[in-house]
This record gives structure tokens, C-alpha cells and sequence, in this order.
């Protein structure tokens, strides 16, 4: 009860740093050429699903998340769920008023 | 006379002993506070100041609706009276009030803790609060702003004269005061309950701050880009929500109400849970249902977040979303009802004592459920076509904004006054305060429901003729309701001197911050407490009680 | 009911313990939530100002395509790269203060604050670049081709300075923290049992090279329309 708790201390070993970096640096190259090719309606997702591979790089191991409490995960996960919300039915309205209605 | 105070000798503290208010002395020791005790008090000077002055545009919009004719006010001005009240009571009375007052106060003590986890931004907090009302003062003395508080374009970016550039960045501070408040809340929860204190165990009121405070912190962030844009829009005009150069109005309507949807439940989720706390207290009974009720609040923070385009069926969005915004908006309906039965399931067979808050709260179930159920009338595409815009509307949020929230805060503020000041309140005179603000309250907006089903638009100074005698009505139940106000001012000054000294626990209550004096010493409790027992525990206090009763 | 006492033993006290906590984990633990949370706040604000940009998106690719067709692909590539490696190098700095190595902890804060200030001057030059070619919207907007869409693409142009102001304005704000992080590193507060401030500057430099890794392929690679 008198001593004082220190926090739990994890350290990150160097070569997973370096490894996420490499795998960075990749992911921005790869995405500048395929931005160069023309795969018509696919460019777009393409270039998101590689941002959304290094965001989650950066989070998992820059940011310590794969170490982190479940609480970590929640704020995370809640953050985008609640964006995917204000995305999700903005785009609701949009999409459909072109619609005809019967 | 209360019914049984328990004067528990363990936390009566000594004779000369500081609390946190004789701490120590000086402008600046409260000024430069970080104590969650004193910062709340200084909330509560500042939103009463600013509930009056909220209160002043209301008063004369009402004189000015006692005739048909636009008689008192030009209709410029009337814009910028029913603009600047709803500036005020939202962002700077309604938002903050329970939380920042209430919540700032008891947060810690119900928690077994000595503070929040961020002191120096819990004072930040309030900087920013003071920081934008006096933007909004020198806004409102130097014309004011007529765009309605919902701020459409391209009105406000385009055609309106006033300063629309400053009292959206007075909103843009404020909503910062907010989310830091929200931030601190549920860090403190998480991380600081006292050794023992499990989830189950937190008072309803703990999860109404917990809920309310993930509102706060998810969706404040989308009005600060919202008026950003805004005030990017106004100052360069490139067009972001003007339709002549290819913007979209309803753009700026989807991400403002994205968060002034969610706002009302920022306003009224503390007010549920402070219902809560009073109808345990003065059944002597742990509130019926208890984990649905917990789980309700974070239902409704988040089904909150579903329903927002029902502000805009009459707009211009496409049918489908507006059928599905219909729908959600059903679902967020069901929670609260799911609170409103399990309050009235506890005051069934309860030891039910008319004391002043419970007669408050009393009020607050019934005239919210109205008011919940109106907008039930409103979640319904057909009907809302015939009443949106008129006083139908404007009725059916003021019975969940005054006469819920605004009588909870009542409620509240008396309920923990003992505890906040360490005297009592004159109960007889608040009695008489409370039936009168329910009466004025009802004579005051009930006819506005019969105005607006019969057609009378809102936001306009001047009305048909055949509108008068309801409005007259109005008028006469708004001075009735202004009386009601003014006299808690003056009482709970006057307690402040002549009082009846209160003990740690008055209302024999169940919680941890009954368990500590009143008013709390500045680190709330001498020992961390460790807690053994479940919330609202009655019988086990009863009991103990019986065995050494001290009245 | 049982209590815990509220005294400290009379010997340690760690020095930057706030007294409002019992101990040194619990105040480690509601920093890092509480940056958390604030970033939530974040991913919201720019979130939204993003969802706006899709919109538009959505409704005027042409003038969209256009107008990333005006933006310098190889200095935001290159800024995407400087951004990284100043990610990696406030990683290491919060490894190094882990490990309670001093001089490396400045070092790595160090090369963190070059790196972001590079970005920043890149940046800097660009937005000097489309300034001088009438590319500011409101102010000296002018667009000669396809003039039909020149309202739009002075739409497009709003959002990335406006979007990539934003992020700057964080990033001169990360600096401002960067050098109090290394005056507080160099004078040795940090170690193993205290390097939460260190830890949490990373959590938002790393955040501010998130909102980049998603700006640089919305605002540079948005791929041509096609015509059918």
C-alpha cells in the first residue's frame, strides 16, 4: 500500500520499428504507381485500403495499440464506428436522391 | 422537516476545521483554483448569470407576441432576440449546467476520489466558457445576430448584416469547454473510482455523466468543423454550402445537426440522472431496474447519434434517408421510456417524501415524457410535414428542455445543496417555488402546442389574429414561470447566511458523498474510501440506522 | 467500512506525482486514455471535414481530378516520406525514454522536429507555388481551362488548403511540443517509472502523420474521369 506502483513498462524491440518503417515507405511508393496505371474504378479503393494498411500500422506498433489495454481498442474502434456513422448517413441522403420513388 | 437525517458523528468534522470554501482566502484562490469543488462554483455563478440573461430575450419576445401585430420589435430585431436566447440557453446555460456545475462537484466525491484526473484543464474549461461569453456580451451589445441559432446557409454566410463571424467562434471556444469537460469525465471514471467501487456499483448518475460525456466528446468535434467551414464561407465565399456556386445547404445541415442532435442529449442525460438520484433518495429504494437504467443512458448516447436528419425532412433530402431517419428516430425514443418506467416502478410502494426535489423531479417525469412523446409526433414524416417550423416544434423542446432538464437542474441543485454549502434551503418557500414554476411552465407552453397544430409559424414577431388569446395565455404563464425563477435566486442566497445548518447527510441518503461533511473538506474524504456495499444500498443503511440512530 | 489511508511514507515521493493520484501507474494510465480521448476528438474534427470533401467528391469528380492534377505529386510523396521517418524517429524517442537513455531521448526529439520541419518547409514552398499561380481560393483564384468548372475547382482548392492548413497548424503546434519535450528530456525527468509525456507526444505526432497518410492520396493521387 505504501510503495508506489510505476507503470507497466513495455519497450518495443528496433526491428519491428524498422520493419513498420520499411513497410511505410513501401506502401507510399506502391500507392504513388498505382496511381500512375489506370485500373478505372478500382484506383480509388486501392488507395484507400493501402492508407488504411499503414494507418493501422502506425496505430498497431508506433502507437503501442497491439500492447495496449482493451480500453485502448474501444476509444479507437468507437471514434471510427461513430465517423463511419456521419459517413454512412450523409451519404444515405446523397446517394438516393436521384432515386425515382416508384 | 426532513423525515430522517443521519448524522453519522464518523464524518461531522471538527470544530474549525477548513473546508474547501474557507480553504483559503482571495479572488485569485478561486480564480486559479484547480479544485473540482471550486470550479464548480464558479460555473454556477456564471451559467445563472447567463440563464438570466437567456431568460431577458425570452421575457421580451413574449411581450412582444401578447398582440398580433409586430408592434414592440422590428422583425430584424425579433430575429436576433429568438437568436440570441437560443444561443445562450443552449450553449451557455442548457450544455453545460448539470455538468459542469453538478457534475464537476460530485463526480469526485461519488467516485471516492480527491479530484478529476485533469485539474488544470477542468479550470481551462471554464476559461474558455468565460472567454466565449464575453465574446457573445460584446457580440449582443454590438447587434447581435439574426440567423436563428442553427446558423443555415447561405443565409448566414451570404446575406445576413450581423456578426455571424464572432458568434460562431464564440460557439466554436465553448464546444472546446465542453469536450474538455466530457474528456475529463471519463477519464476520472474509468481510472479513479475508489478500491471496490465496480461498475455496477457507480450511482445512475455516474452513468448519465459517463454517457453524456462520450456525447460531448464525439460529436462537439464536428461542430467546431462545421463552423470552421462556416466561417471560412463567410469571410472568403468560395461557395461550401452556397448553391450558386455549387455548394450544398444541406451539406451545412447534415454536420450541424450531426452534433445538435446529440447535443439535446448531452442536456438531458445529466437531467435523467439526477431524476434518478432523487427518486432513490426520497423512495429510500434502489431505483427499480437498475442495470437497464445504466445501459439505457449509453443506448440513448448512442442511437443519439442515428437520428439527426429528422431536423431536415422538409429540406430537400432524398425521401429514402428521411424514412430511415423516421425510423431510428422511433428507436431512440425507446430507451427513455425504459427509464421512465423503472422511475415510476420505484416510486411504487416507495416511502415517497414530498421534499422539494422530489416534487421537482416529480414534475420532470411527467412533463418529459410529454415532451418525449410529442416528439414521437415529430419522428413521423406526414405529421411533421404539417407542424415542423410552427410552435409545435418550439412546445414540444421546451417541455424536455425546461420542463425536463431545467427542473432537473432544479432539482438537483437543491437536492445537493446541503452537501454543496453545508445549510439548508427554506423548504416551505421552495415548495411554493417549484408548484409555481410547474404551473407557469404548463400555462406558458401547453397552448403552444395548440398554436402550432393550428398553424402559427415559428420565429415570426407578428402572427393572425385569431392566435392572440392562446398566446396571451403564454405570456401569462411566462411571467407566472419568471417569478418561479426569481424566487430560488433570492432563497438560496438568503440560506447562504441563514440557513439551517446541514450535517454530512440530511436526506439519509445512500452515497459516497454523503459519507464526508458538508461542505467537503478540499480532498473530499479523509481516507479513501473502500466500498463494500451496492448502490443505493437501503436496507443495509436502514438497518445499520436502526442500530444507531442519531437524530 | 474499511479505508486506506491517505498518508505517504515519509522517504519517496516521486517528483512528478500529482497528488490527486495514488500512484505513478494510475496518473500513467489516465494521461494515455486521456490523449486517447482527445484523439477521438481529432479523428472526428478532421473526419468531418473529410466527409464534406467526399461529398463534393462524389458530386463533381471532374473539377476534383482537375484540380489534384494541379498539385506537385513528388513533393507530397517526398513529404509523405519525411513525415514517416519523423514517426519512426518519435517512436524511438519514446523507446529511448523508456530505457531512460538521456541523450538519445533528445537525439531522437531532435530529428523528429528536423524531419516535421522539413515537412512543414516543403509545404511552405508548395503553398508559395499555387499562391503564385492564382491557385488560392476567394482570393486570387483564376482557372482559364474548362472555365464551366472553375467554380469547382476553386471548391476542390478550398478544401486542400483548408484540410492541409489544418494539418500544418497541428504540426506547428507538435513542434511547439517537441522542443518543451526535449528542454524536459535534456534536464532528465524522463526514465522507465515516468515517460508519459514523451509517450503521449508521440500518441499525437503520430496522429498528425495518420490525417497525412490519408491527405497525400486524397488531395494528390485522385485519378483522372473517365468519359464514357
Amino acid at each position: 500500500m505504501s510503495e508506489e506502483h510505476a507503470p507497466h513498462v513495455h519497450v518495443t524491440p528496433m526491428w519491428i520499428y524498422l520493419a513498420v518503417f520499411l513497410a511505410l515507405a513501401a506502401g507510399t511508393l506502391l500507392t504513388w504507381w498505382v496511381s500512375t496505371q489506370d485500373y478505372g474504378d478500382w484506383n480509388t479503393p486501392i488507395a484507400l485500403i493501402i492508407a488504411t494498411i499503414k494507418a493501422v500500422l502506425v496505430i498497431l506498433f508506433f502507437m503501442h495499440v497491439i500492447n495496449s489495454k482493451r480500453l485502448t481498442w474501444v476509444v479507437i474502434i468507437a471514434s471510427f464506428l461513430w465517423l463511419g456513422v456521419l459517413f454512412v448517413l450523409t451519404f444515405a441522403d446523397y446517394l438516393t436522391r436521384t432515386w425515382k420513388i416508384y | 422537516m426532513s423525515s430522517v437525517t443521519v448524522n453519522d458523528a464518523r464524518f461531522v468534522e471538527p470544530e474549525g476545521a477548513r473546508n474547501y470554501i474557507t480553504h483559503d482566502y482571495g479572488a485569485l484562490s478561486w480564480l486559479l483554483t484547480k479544485d473540482h469543488k471550486r470550479i464548480a462554483i464558479l460555473y454556477l455563478f456564471s451559467i445563472t448569470a447567463l440563464f438570466m440573461l437567456g431568460g431577458f430575450f425570452a421575457v421580451v419576445m413574449r411581450i412582444e407576441l401578447l398582440t398580433p401585430e409586430g408592434d414592440l420589435l422590428t422583425s430584424d430585431t425579433y430575429n436576433k432576440f429568438f437568436t440570441l436566447h437560443g444561443i445562450v440557453m443552449i450553449f451557455f446555460f442548457l450544455i453545460p449546467s448539470i455538468p459542469a456545475v453538478l457534475g464537476n462537484f460530485l463526480l469526485p466525491l461519488m467516485l471516492g476520489a480527491k479530484d478529476l484526473a485533469f485539474p488544470k484543464i477542468n479550470l481551462l474549461s471554464w476559461y474558455l466558457y468565460i472567454i466565449a461569453a464575453v465574446m457573445g456580451l460584446y457580440i449582443i451589445i454590438t447587434g447581435g445576430v439574426d440567423t436563428g441559432w442553427t446558423f443555415y446557409t447561405p443565409f448566414s454566410t451570404q446575406y445576413s448584416n450581423t456578426h455571424v463571424f464572432g458568434v460562431t467562434f464564440a460557439a466554436f471556444i465553448v464546444g472546446f469547454s465542453s469536450i474538455l469537460t466530457g474528456l475529463n469525465f471519463l477519464v476520472t471514471i474509468h481510472r479513479m473510482r475508489a478500491p471496490g467501487l465496480t461498475w455496477f456499483r457507480l450511482p445512475l448518475f455516474v452513468w448519465a455523466m459517463y454517457a453524456t460525456s462520450i456525447v460531448q466528446l464525439l460529436a462537439t468535434p464536428v461542430l467546431a468543423i462545421t463552423l470552421v467551414m462556416l466561417m471560412f464561407e463567410r469571410v472568403v465565399h468560395v461557395g461550401i454550402f452556397d448553391p450558386a456556386l455549387g455548394g450544398d445547404p444541406l451539406l451545412f445541415q447534415h454536420m450541424f445537426w450531426f452534433y445538435s442532435h446529440p447535443a439535446v442529449y448531452i442536456m438531458i442525460l445529466p437531467a435523467m440522472g439526477v431524476a434518478s438520484e432523487v427518486v432513490a433518495a426520497f423512495t429510500r429504494k434502489k431505483i427499480f431496474g437498475y442495470s437497464f437504467v445504466a445501459y439505457s443512458s449509453l443506448a440513448i448516447a448512442f442511437l443519439g447519434f442515428l437520428v439527426w436528419a429528422h431536423h431536415m425532412f422538409v429540406a430537400g433530402i432524398s425521401v429514402y434517408s428521411a424514412m430511415i431517419f423516421s425510423f431510428l428516430s422511433y428507436f431512440v425514443a425507446v430507451p427513455s421510456a425504459i427509464k421512465v418506467f423503472n422511475w415510476t416502478a420505484t416510486l411504487y410502494r416507495g416511502s415517497v417524501a414530498l421534499m422539494t426535489p422530489m416534487l421537482y423531479i416529480l414534475g420532470f417525469i411527467g412533463l418529459f415524457t410529454i415532451g418525449g412523446v410529442t416528439g414521437l409526433f415529430l419522428a413521423a414524416i406526414g405529421l411533421d410535414v404539417h407542424v415542423t417550423d410552427t410552435y409545435f416544434v418550439v412546445a414540444h423542446f421546451h417541455y424536455i428542455m425546461v420542463g425536463g432538464a431545467v427542473m432537473a437542474y432544479m432539482a438537483g441543485l437543491h437536492y445537493w445543496w446541503p452537501k454543496i454549502t453545508g445549510r439548508m434551503y427554506p423548504e416551505w418557500w421552495a415548495r411554493l417555488a417549484a408548484l409555481l414554476i410547474f404551473a407557469g411552465f404548463n400555462l406558458t407552453f401547453f397552448p403552444q402546442f395548440i398554436l402550432g397544430y393550428l398553424g402559427m409559424p415559428r420565429r415570426y414577431h407578428a402572427y393572425a389574429p385569431e392566435f392572440q388569446v392562446l398566446n396571451v395565455m403564454s405570456t401569462a404563464g411566462a411571467s407566472v414561470l419568471a417569478v418561479g425563477y426569481a424566487l430560488p435566486l433570492c432563497y438560496l442566497i438568503w440560506s447562504l447566511w441563514y440557513g439551517r445548518p446541514a450535517g454530512p447527510n440530511p436526506w439519509g441518503a445512500v452515497g459516497l458523498e454523503w459519507t464526508t461533511a458538508s461542505p467537503p473538506p478540499m480532498e473530499n474524504f479523509h481516507e479513501t474510501p473502500v466500498v463494500t456495499w451496492d448502490a443505493y444500498d437501503y436496507p443495509a443503511m436502514l438497518k445499520a440506522m436502526g442500530e444507531t440512530q442519531n437524530v | 467500512m474499511s479505508v486506506v489511508t491517505n498518508e505517504h511514507p515519509a522517504h519517496e515521493h516521486h517528483p512528478f506525482l500529482q497528488h490527486h493520484f495514488e500512484d505513478l501507474a494510475q496518473q500513467h494510465e489516465a494521461s494515455t486514455l486521456g490523449m486517447w480521448m482527445f484523439l477521438a476528438t481529432e479523428i472526428l474534427f478532421f473526419g468531418g471535414v473529410l466527409c464534406a470533401y467526399w461529398v463534393y467528391r462524389i458530386l463533381y469528380p471532374e473539377a476534383w481530378s482537375l484540380g489534384a492534377e494541379q498539385q506537385n505529386k513528388l513533393f507530397g510523396g517526398l513529404n509523405t516520406i519525411v513525415l514517416i521517418i519523423s514517426s519512426l524517429t518519435m517512436a524511438l524517442a519514446v523507446r529511448n525514454a523508456q530505457l531512460g537513455k538521456r541523450k538519445s531521448t533528445v537525439a531522437m526529439l531532435f530529428a523528429t522536429l528536423v524531419f516535421g520541419s522539413t515537412f512543414l518547409a516543403i509545404k511552405g514552398f508548395e503553398y508559395w507555388q499555387h499562391y503564385h499561380e492564382g491557385l488560392f481560393p476567394g482570393v486570387n483564384f483564376t482557372w482559364h481551362e474548362v472555365p464551366a468548372l472553375a467554380p469547382k475547382v476553386q471548391l476542390f482548392m478550398t478544401f486542400y488548403w483548408g484540410m492541409t492548413g489544418l494539418h500544418a497548424l497541428h504540426m506547428v503546434i507538435g513542434a511547439g511540443l517537441l522542443l518543451w519535450m526535449m528542454a524536459r528530456a535534456w534536464r532528465g525527468d524522463f526514465g522507465p517509472e515516468y515517460y508519459a509525456p514523451v509517450e503521449i507526444m508521440g500518441l499525437y505526432w503520430h496522429f498528425v502523420d495518420i490525417v497525412w497518410i490519408f491527405l497525400f492520396p486524397f488531395l494528390y493521387l485522385i485519378p483522372g474521369v473517365h468519359h464514357v
